[in-house]
């Protein structure tokens, strides 16, 4: 338990080991640490960035999807109206051609009743002469007559 | 020990292994020296006798061997370490760095990149001298007596030298860094002026100022040395008891060393980043 130069020697030891430790031990350990706490901070920071990211995708997403159904809704709407009024405008075309056939048809109709009448009347007129002949037993001039015959053809 | 009373036992466990100069006119095997000689002490009187010049070889082998195990562990891990998923060594190591840098961070105010280092050095030093404690007393030097050396006592800070040592190593860095910090003017101004800011009180405030200077390697030397110490010697009073009972007393003291060890590593390296503080701090 004597103090000695041992002291010194101890002291001396002291420094070298700080001096050693502060030369080629300390800066690497703290450097890598260092350089894994950026790491980590980084990754975490990318890996909030990426969660951004993927969050906003999606958002897009649902929108373009919206968007995509809200459009072929109005596509659908929009066919529905057109298919609606081809069958429409064929409806009113049809009903329009009906209506010009029948029209045609009643034309044609009462133009051959008309032909049909004045020939009957013409008929007529030749028959009643022929019948007043006979009643008369003499024959009439037509000439003489056709007046009178016209005017009972147009009774008739 | 067999043939050996407790006292010399104890005694024997106590003393240095100490090689130094023998004055002239020291009478050894009964012949007088002629001459002052360097020499291996082969006594406890011997080694008192070589008072100041001497060296205690057992103490400053055991410290260099606890310094160079720490530091090439350090530098070993230091070298291959990487910023990628660390192994366990380095885990173990940034674990011991990482603590001493928070406690640096939070205990030391001012911008100095030594103090880091400083403080772990001292830290992991301190501690694994300590921590030869923890090895049976009578085993290195029942082993070292073998190899024909008389005297080996392996803990380092149980030698009152190696913590004052120790301390004396962290006074001259509180003095360098209060010069470097303040200038001497302002180190002088510290001593003289304060706590009594007034001229006719400088000799007083420098009395004071320099014994609470002093004090300081004092108390971090004697704390170590004695925590250390007491701690041995209730381990050599263990050994003393017969084989079989050993262990009743010896488990829970060793269990106990294990937070002691550790305890005043903490302590010795808290106290150094006070005090070096201090040093960096204006009044």
């Amino acid at each position: 338990m004597n103090i000695n130069l041992t002291m010194i020697g101890q002291t001396i030891g002291f420094f070298i080991f700080i001096a050693f430790c502060v030369k080629y031990v300390w800066p690497p350990l703290v450097q890598a640490m260092q350089d894994r706490q950026k790491k980590i901070a980084d990754g975490l920071a990318a890996s909030d960035r990426a969660n951004q990211d993927l969050e906003l995708a999606q958002q897009r997403a649902t929108q373009e999807l919206r968007e995509a159904r809200d459009e072929a809704a109005t596509i659908v709407e929009k066919a529905n109206k057109r298919a609606n009024q081809i069958v429409e405008e064929a409806k009113t075309e049809a009903r329009e051609q009906g209506d010009r056939l029948l029209a045609q048809a009643r034309d044609e109709i009462e133009q051959e009743r008309q032909q049909a009448r004045d020939a009957l009347r013409a008929e007529v007129a030749t028959l009643a002469i022929a019948g007043a002949e006979k009643i008369l037993e003499s024959s009439v001039d037509a000439k003489a007559h056709s007046e009178m015959l016209d005017k009972l053809s147009a009774e008739l | 020990m067999a043939g050996e009373s407790p006292a010399e036992y104890i005694q024997h466990h106590l003393t240095n292994l100490t090689y130094g100069k023998l004055p002239a006119g020291f009478e050894r095997n009964g012949t007088e020296l002629q001459e002052a000689t360097w020499t291996m002490a082969q006594s406890a009187e011997e080694a008192r006798a070589m008072g100041f010049m001497a060296f205690h070889v057992d103490t400053l082998f055991m410290s260099a061997l606890t310094g160079i195990i720490f530091l090439v562990l350090f530098r070993i891990v230091a070298r291959n370490a990487t910023s990628d998923q660390p192994g366990k060594l380095q885990n173990l190591v940034e674990m011991v760095v990482e603590f001493t840098q928070d406690l640096v961070k939070n205990t030391f105010h001012g911008r100095n990149p030594m103090i880091g280092p400083i403080a772990l050095t001292v830290f992991v030093w301190v501690f694994l001298q300590n921590s030869l404690k923890l090895i049976p007393v009578d085993y290195i030097p029942a082993l070292t007596s073998a190899m024909g050396i008389e005297y080996t006592k392996i803990v380092p800070t149980t030698d009152p030298n190696a913590t004052f040592g120790m301390a004396i190593g962290v006074f001259l860095m509180v003095l360098y860094y209060s010069i470097k910090v303040k200038g001497v003017g302002g180190f002088t101004k510290e001593l003289t002026f304060s706590p009594f800011n007034h001229w006719s009180l400088s000799w007083f405030n420098l009395i004071l100022e320099t014994v609470g200077l002093l004090t300081k390697p004092f108390s971090l030397a004697l704390r170590l040395f004695g925590n250390m110490y007491a701690g041995e010697v209730i381990f050599i009073l263990i050994a003393l008891l017969p084989f079989w009972a050993q262990w009743a007393l010896q488990v829970p003291w060793l269990i106990f060393h294990i937070l002691v060890v550790t305890l005043q590593a903490f302590i010795f390296m808290v106290l150094t980043i006070v005090y070096l503080s201090m040093a960096h701090e204006e009044h």
